[in-house]
């Protein structure tokens, strides 16, 4: 047994790490605000990483690596806050073509009445995931208005009434497998999240001074930011276990994994994002500091694949 | 990350589930906790048996005497042990976690061999001196005072919070040898044998109403100099060297029984009622219920991955703090859960009759102490801040 990265996981992990800094930093993340809000040509940028094939195989044209190793890049992409529907596009590639080399943006909801979809109108098709299967739908086809103001400024969405029913392209069984992926992966960008959120607390408190010393040295501060550390840790070891238990089933149930990792996902990118603002103090409300940005798209991670509430259901049904 | 155990990893799993299926039948139940006596008794007998079988000291070297396990092992060991319901190191804790580790890297041979085989027998009994009234978070402000005449140092002082003191044989203790120095440089790591005279161990009574704990008086006890491990004013640095044996595994049996008090909690919450439908119709007790699941599976995937980091690197990484501070959340929360289940049958300790053999209330009052005991919550934030993140410290 050996749960630490391998060589070529720490080697990809870091190669994302440098694409996300050098591609994706939240200078260049912000200009997407008010723009087009996906840029296709960083987006494919994506693809040629693999982000998006790299779960499928040497023959399909993917890189043939694992969910173990896809938990690890979609950590470093929650992390950039990159937008985008990035869990979407990777269950979609194999399946709609373009998405594996990121000429299809490929969006995804759960049932037909998501009352919003996010980026509907700059998507090339639409999944939809309900408990027969898989359907793809036509986004031009979907009467949508763009919502003004949505809650997190580079997750734009669209307000729809109920969706066609589109062309079945997945069974019941795939539509629970990506149930358990897409969950797994969501949980992994939450991850970045929080990660990312500790890392911008932590860097406020040591260089904000007040009563003569860095905020950082009163226990009050102090121990806030070790707490996000610990949720930070707990959530880490989830959601790594859960794309372990994608890849071998033998090491753990991954519908199982998948609700372990939401829960504790959920519980980590939104407390450390509230920290966050908290650790700033009044400059943590403002729209200048990123600790919002981070807090909003927790929220909007923790309304795709499960509710909370569903998740600790699910486990509960295995523990009574 | 490869989350299977190897061939070999099996082979020791399967070797050890063999011998504890054979062997766990004749073992008598335990007595009751609060005898200490019959308590220390029963765990040095099954010590024994782990010592006939080649399996004391799991993790020690085997040119100590160990079995010279693997930290993967290790994990291996506690996993079945908990799962087979064998008995727990109780008594031993002490020497084969503590003292013993700390001897193998810091003593004499004479000390080693006058005193490991011992422990790994389960013959001796160890407790620990460190804690004193005036010196818990700030441990190394310990006033015990030791004064060297001759051969002996002669300690005077008091020493509180000591496991199994009325029972021991021997203590690992800690004692101001230099007044003048640096907090820090004026300790000294001793052996103190319990039968010297002026020595006084007096129970305590805790919260719960048992005595685990004992405060101990010592009044001009001579403990020989021959005792002394490491140098004269460096027992700071000794007593540190008791936590790298550590490799992730130390909150593992806790939590396996953790796991099966939950189910406990959820078989009782189909069987009391709240409202007019059972507890566990309740949506929000059974999502709390699915929430501490979600909680005990983490807790296994970090155990993983501080054993295969300790596996790695060979030294215990930081995530021992951040395992404490969750563990003792949670706990909180998943006893205030049975609290809540029980309704006024909580209101008396060890007396759930039917529902349960699992004595939840007193188990309840239990994890008051683990945000307190080896180092507060508090105190494991300031390591977790100070050392992980690399905040600046307050003194």
């Amino acid at each position: 047994m050996d749960f630490e990265l391998s060589a070529d996981q720490e080697a990809l992990q870091e190669g994302v790490r440098s694409l996300c800094q050098g591609r994706f930093p939240i200078e260049f993340v912000r200009t997407l605000i008010d723009g087009a809000q996906i840029d296709r040509g960083r987006w494919r940028e994506l693809a040629e990483t693999g982000v998006f094939s790299l779960a499928l195989s040497e023959a399909e044209g993917g890189v043939g690596l694992g969910y173990a190793d896809a938990v690890v890049v979609f950590e470093q992409l929650g992390r950039a806050l990159v937008p985008g529907p990035l869990v979407a596009t990777f269950l979609a590639a194999g399946l709609v073509d373009g998405a594996a080399s990121g000429d299809a943006i490929v969006g995804l909801v759960e049932g037909r009445n998501p009352t919003y979809v996010e980026f509907l109108g700059l998507l090339d098709v639409l999944l939809v995931l309900d408990e027969d299967g898989v359907y793809r739908v036509d986004p031009k086809s979907v009467a949508g208005t763009r919502a003004p103001k949505p809650l997190d400024p580079l997750t734009p969405v669209w307000k729809v009434g109920e969706l066609p029913r589109g062309d079945k392209v997945g069974d019941a069984a795939l539509a629970s497998r990506w149930r358990a992926i897409g969950a797994t992966l969501t949980a992994a960008l939450q991850l970045g999240i929080a990660q990312g959120a500790s890392e911008l607390a932590t860097e406020y408190a040591k260089g904000r001074f007040q009563f003569g010393k860095p905020i950082g040295q009163f226990q009050a501060v102090k121990h806030m930011c070790a707490d996000m550390v610990t949720r930070n840790e707990v959530c880490r070891a989830a959601v790594y276990w859960a794309g372990c238990a994608l890849d071998d089933a033998e090491v753990g149930d991954p519908a199982r994994a998948a609700s372990v990792a939401r829960i504790q996902a959920n519980h980590a990118s939104s407390d450390n994002s509230k920290d966050c603002v908290q650790v700033h103090g009044g400059m943590g409300y403002t729209w200048e500091v990123d600790a919002h940005l981070f807090l909003k798209r927790a929220w909007v991670l923790s309304q795709q694949f499960g509710s909370d509430h569903e998740h600790a259901e699910s486990l509960a049904a295995i523990v009574g | 990350m490869d989350l299977r155990f190897t061939k070999t990893e099996l082979a020791f799993r399967d070797e050890l589930r063999a011998w504890l299926d054979d062997v766990l039948p004749s073992v008598p139940s335990p007595p009751s906790a609060t005898d200490y006596q019959a308590a220390r008794a029963y765990d040095t007998a099954w010590q024994r048996r782990l010592f006939d079988a080649g399996y004391a000291g799991i993790n020690w070297p085997k040119e100590f005497g160990g079995r010279g396990a693997t930290p993967t092992e290790h994990l291996i060991y506690i996993e079945e042990t908990e799962r087979a319901r064998a008995p727990y190191v109780g008594a031993n804790f002490v020497g084969l976690l503590h003292a013993g580790p700390t001897l193998i890297v810091e003593a004499t041979d004479e000390q080693r061999t006058k005193h490991l085989p011992g422990i790994l027998r389960g013959d001796d009994v160890w407790c620990q001196g460190f804690s004193e009234p005036n010196a818990g978070s700030d441990l190394a402000g310990l006033q015990c005072r030791a004064i060297r005449d001759g051969d002996h140092y002669v300690v005077t002082g008091q020493k509180i919070w000591t496991s199994n003191g009325q029972i021991a044989d021997y203590c690992e203790m800690l004692v101001r040898t230099d007044v003048e120095a640096p907090k820090h440089r004026g300790i000294t790591w001793v052996i103190m044998p319990m039968d010297l005279p002026g020595i006084e161990v007096r129970p305590i009574k805790t919260a719960h109403g048992n005595s685990e704990f004992s405060e101990m008086f010592l009044d001009e006890v001579r403990i020989p100099v021959e005792n002394r491990v490491g140098a004269e004013n460096d027992g700071w640095r000794v007593a540190m060297v008791t936590f790298s044996f550590e490799r992730g595994t130390a909150f593992l049996s806790e939590v396996i029984a953790a796991a099966e008090d939950l189910r406990d909690l959820a078989e009782i919450s189909k069987r009391v009622l709240s409202k007019s439908a059972t507890a566990w119709e309740d949506h929000e007790i059974r999502r709390e219920i699915g929430r501490l699941q979600a909680d005990y599976d983490a807790m296994w995937a970090m155990t993983k991955r501080m054993v295969s980091q300790a596996q790695r690197t060979g030294v215990p990484g930081p995530g021992g703090s951040v395992f404490k501070l969750f563990l003792a959340d949670v706990q909180k929360r998943a006893t205030a859960l049975g609290y809540q289940l029980l309704g006024r049958m909580s209101l008396a300790f060890d007396d759930l009759g039917e529902l349960s053999h699992i004595d939840h209330v007193g188990k309840r009052i239990y994890t008051l102490t683990l945000s307190i005991a080896a180092g507060t919550s508090q105190i494991q934030r300031n390591i977790v801040a100070e050392r992980i993140l690399g905040l600046p410290k307050e003194r």
